[in-house]
């Protein structure tokens, strides 16, 4: 499986995922640089973290109408998929990949902080390692994590099971104070339609090996490695 | 010459804070009356910010020197070896000035200014620290300040990708009208791609490279170089504004740049900007520069040759190019979309000669502006308020009459309750190498490809080195050192922040004087040199100095990253015992101000050789794996030592402590001393811990085990202090936070 790591001005947790991928996982990767459309070599897309184009405008905004991500829905069309962290899932929402908006955290200040993630639909490439309901510790680290939708996309969301993971507890319920930036029903991470491109403000890359503190992240990859079938596409949920 | 600009004379020099003698020595130096253009770069330069005129002196009895140090102070910062061919360069830097008149701006460019002289050296910044003074907590502004401040230092570390390892935020009425902002920056670099600031080979090209200059901060340098007065806040246009965006750009840009081998040297703008990169660097090298500034990219209209010089506009770099290879640096600027301009030569002349449109606005020996300012040895005093606060006995007022009251009250100061109100505004595990994150002693972080791994820490104890500055800043690198050996690690080096008053005042220069004299002694006895550092003076605001404040920022290395130590319990049924000496004191204690608001008193003693031991001793317990904790004791004593360790864990767990009978309780429990530190120990592992602790031969002893919900200490048997733990960790957590906000 071949791993594209895009790296934008701006973009720091590049180097993070990359070595995740190459040296925890043993994986192929390279990176992507922000300029490129020609995706046919990879089969999933890492949008990572940091600040592209320093957030300026919004978080996301000018990243989100990069000729790489331009290039993205046709990748998606041919079978691959994209996982977007944090400035990741921003650029995904701003480009309308991904529905809603993530807006400034509700205590207006920037929070780095472990959380814990509910798995709210274990039938996507990204989550098949998982089971429904368990409970996943993983680092944020932003200053625009507070999802939001109108209610019909909500509704929408809620209906096609896009909703992957909840903001909660340690031991699985949803409450405010495990809510870390004030997001709409305590949204996380969540799926287009198809399932084949997911978002989360969560950094699954911190959470990849026990000298960081917990392996939680590594069952992401680990779902999208055994969600890859013999022909190189994914099972789709 | 430009007829625009004014004619220069004694006034004109007098008013850009050069003194009368200063003014008459740069005549003689060049021989006729400045140019405009030149006045403002000798004023630069021969501010104390940049040329450290009254400190120089005094520094020079530091040693810097270690066969590991592959640099010392002198060049963006220091550099020392961690074997095979890697090495860490750190330096820690002060933006007080600029921080209280702006506070987000003034913090947020101190960081980008401090990761500038980490990256020049060609290194990737792989942590960053703060240490943070501010007024009395209840003041609104100190809320003002406090908010701006962190905000400002999350914003750019944040979006530069930085990880903040944690530093200090300490409280003072002193600093109310000062506080002190010090950054503390740590980058790693392979040995064989260090660079250094030196404009090497004549007929090399200059580039300028990074964001364009405009009008801000002029004078920084300057204004950094004065006290305060009723009208600092209405300074604000010479506060820089800083882009963290094109910060990581110019980072990138630079590494990917130096990679090529094209670059032959390269300096930060910072203080002084241009002016003090182009003289700085072909001084250090015996070269000259000729620069051409209307090349210079600008972002306003009609800029002066003076002002193009002395801008203090963020994100720039000065670079020098090996000649015929500037095409390979301006192609990889071009792929960040950053400026890389050629706008002069290296000659070898020794003369920094810069032209406008080709006329020719300033010509000056760089020696001169870099290397001749004048040093001065000003009178030192020893204060007379000295005696008043070494005559005070803090045993003459009474004993704590409920000793977990008083704990309480402590754990919830804002000095000693939890700072995580400003850590988790911080990135603190960007570039995943965080082993610890802040809240223990020490941050620590791996160096991915080996098993090794740094331990960071910035100390100081201002109450301290008021009462006493010679031992005071002695205590200061010992605490910095005892808190990296309680992770487990051995220093490396330290880079030290030295913020004082105003040296022109005897009485702060004689602090001054013993505070490094301190630090000396210290160094010398641990066998830890001093690879960098920066002096801040001026910290008054209308006459009001701050207490003296000589930040240690320390690195160390773990050789195995396995062999770390965390503070905090982790056990039931683990002994605990104290290693190191008994000796404490009130004096300048956290008891004291918090339940008597006095600073006063003497300090216990410091015996260096027993500091050293009882590190080595802690250090060769963690290697041997038989310490599950290891903290250090310092504000609140013994007693806030171990309830910390009971509550800053991941969770929280009781202590039963049992003390000697003791004639003043408070003492015991609450009094202050240096090589102290608190472990905790597997059962099975007490024999082995007591035959190592007998073959160091330092005082240790038993006093506890770890276990059950509260904190219980026993002194001779009777009970003094019995407090629940979670009534402890909630007045920890939330101490700071309803202190602040």
């Amino acid at each position: 499986m071949k791993f594209g790591v895009v790296v934008f001005p701006g973009t720091w947790s590049d180097c993070d995922f990359h070595y995740v991928i190459s040296e925890v996982l043993h994986q192929p990767v390279s990176y992507v640089w922000h300029r490129e459309t020609n995706l046919a070599d990879f089969d999933c897309l890492v949008l990572p973290g940091g600040f592209s184009y320093g957030d300026y405008l919004r978080a996301g905004a000018v990243a989100g109408r990069s000729p790489v991500v331009e290039a993205l829905p046709d990748f998606v069309a041919r079978g691959g998929v994209v996982l977007g962290s944090c400035n990741g899932f921003q650029i995904l929402c701003e480009a309308k990949l991904l529905p809603g908006a993530l807006m400034r955290n509700e205590c207006l200040q920037y929070r780095c902080q472990s959380t814990y993630l509910r798995v709210e639909n274990a039938e996507t490439p990204f989550t098949r390692a998982l089971r429904p309901g368990q409970v996943l510790r993983m680092p944020i680290s932003h200053g625009e994590g507070k999802f939001y939708a109108d209610w019909e996309t909500l509704r929408a969301l809620k209906d096609k099971h896009q909703i992957v993971f909840r903001y909660c507890t340690e031991d699985g319920r949803l409450a405010k104070e495990a809510n870390p930036n004030g997001s709409l029903d305590h949204i996380a991470g969540l799926v287009n339609e198809d399932g084949t491109v997911l978002g989360m403000m969560p950094h699954p890359e911190r959470a990849a090996e026990n000298a960081m503190g917990g392996t939680d992240g590594l069952l992401i990859f680990h779902s999208l490695l055994g969600s890859l079938v013999e022909d190189g596409s994914f099972l789709k949920r | 010459m430009p007829g625009v600009e004014p004619k220069v004379t004694q006034e004109l020099a007098l008013t850009h804070g050069l003194t009368a003698e200063e003014y008459d020595r740069i005549i003689r130096r060049i021989g006729r009356e400045p140019t405009f253009t030149e006045l403002g770069l000798f004023s630069a330069l021969w501010s104390e910010h940049c040329a450290y005129k009254h400190s120089r002196i005094f520094l020079r009895g530091l040693p810097s020197q270690a066969p590991h140090v592959l640099q010392g102070p002198g060049e963006n910062a220091g550099i020392v070896d961690l074997g095979g061919d890697l090495a860490l360069t750190f330096k820690i830097e002060s933006h007080n000035h600029p921080s209280f008149i702006e506070p987000f701006q003034g913090a947020a460019t101190g960081v980008g200014g401090i990761l500038r002289d980490i990256f020049t050296m060609g290194a990737r910044p792989i942590a960053i620290l703060d240490s943070l003074r501010f007024g009395a907590p209840e003041d609104p502004k100190t809320r003002r300040l406090i908010d701006g401040v962190v905000s400002g230092i999350s914003w750019y570390g944040n979006c530069f990708g930085v990880p903040n390892l944690g530093g200090e935020v300490n409280f003072g009425p002193e600093y109310a009208g000062n506080p002190l902002v010090n950054a503390m920056a740590v980058g790693l670099v392979r040995k064989d791609r260090i660079l250094r600031a030196r404009a090497e080979g004549p007929g090399n090209p200059v580039l300028y490279v990074g964001a364009k200059t405009g009008r801000d901060g002029i004078h920084g340098a300057t204004m950094a170089s004065a006290t305060f007065d009723e009208g600092a806040e209405e300074r604000r246009p010479t506060v820089q504004v800083g882009d963290p965006f094109t910060e990581k750009l110019l980072l990138e840009a630079c590494l990917e740049a130096m990679q090529t081998g094209a670059i032959v040297g390269i300096q930060d703008m910072g203080a002084a900007g241009l002016a003090c990169a182009c003289s700085e660097m072909p001084a250090r090298a015996g070269t000259g520069m000729e620069v051409e500034l209307s090349r210079v990219p600008q972002r306003e209209l009609g800029m002066t040759p003076y002002e193009i010089m002395l801008s203090e506009s963020q994100e720039r770099m000065l670079l020098v190019a090996a000649r015929g290879r500037e095409a390979e640096v301006r192609r990889v600027f071009a792929k960040w979309e950053l400026d890389a301009v050629e706008i002069g030569t290296v000659t070898d002349d020794g003369v920094l000669r810069a032209r406008m449109r080709g006329e020719v606005v300033a010509e000056v020996p760089v020696t001169a502006l870099a290397d001749e300012a004048p040093i001065y040895e000003r009178p030192t005093v020893r204060p007379d308020w000295q005696d008043a606060l070494e005559a005070f006995d803090p045993l003459t007022l009474p004993d704590a009459a409920a000793p977990g009251r008083a704990l309480l009250a402590l754990m919830g100061s804002p000095t000693i309750a939890s700072k995580e109100w400003v850590y988790r505004q911080y990135d603190q595990q960007v570039g995943i190498n965080t082993l610890v994150l802040p809240g223990s002693d020490a941050g620590v972080l791996r160096i991915k490809g080996t098993p090794m791994a740094v331990a960071l820490t910035t100390d100081c104890n201002a109450r301290f080195v008021y009462l006493d500055p010679r031992r005071g800043a002695a205590m200061a690198v010992a605490e910095a050192a005892r808190n990296l050996a309680v992770s487990g690690a051995r220093p490396l080096g330290l880079t030290d922040c030295l913020n004082f008053g105003s040296p022109e005042r005897p009485e702060i220069l004689w602090q001054f004087k013993e505070a490094v004299a301190g630090i000396a002694e210290a160094c010398r006895a641990l066998e830890i040199p001093v690879v960098g550092g920066n002096v801040s003076f001026y910290n008054e605001t209308l006459g009001q100095a701050i207490l003296p404040t000589p930040v240690i920022g320390m690195a160390g290395l773990i050789e195995d990253a396995e062999c770390r130590c965390t503070q905090w319990f982790k056990e039931p049924g683990d002994r605990v015992a104290l290693l190191g000496p008994d000796a404490v004191s009130l004096g300048g204690s956290e008891y004291l101000w918090t339940l008597h608001r006095t600073l006063a008193g003497r300090l216990a003693p410091l015996d260096l050789d027993l500091e050293r031991t009882a590190q080595e001793a802690c250090r060769a317990a963690i290697e041997a794996g038989l310490v599950r904790s290891a903290h250090d004791c310092s504000e609140g004593g013994l007693t806030v030592a171990v309830a910390e360790a009971c509550v800053s864990g991941p969770a929280t767990i009781g202590a039963e402590i049992g003390l000697p009978a003791a004639p003043r309780p408070d003492l015991a429990l609450f009094g202050e001393g240096p090589s102290r530190i608190v472990v905790s120990v597997p059962a099975d592992a007490s024999r082995a811990l007591e035959a190592l602790m007998a073959e160091f031969a330092i005082p240790w002893r038993w006093i506890g085990v770890v276990g059950g919900e509260r904190l219980d200490v026993r002194m001779g048997g009777e009970l003094a202090v019995s407090v629940p733990v979670m009534q402890i960790a909630r007045e920890w957590r939330n101490g700071f936070e309803r202190h602040v906000s």
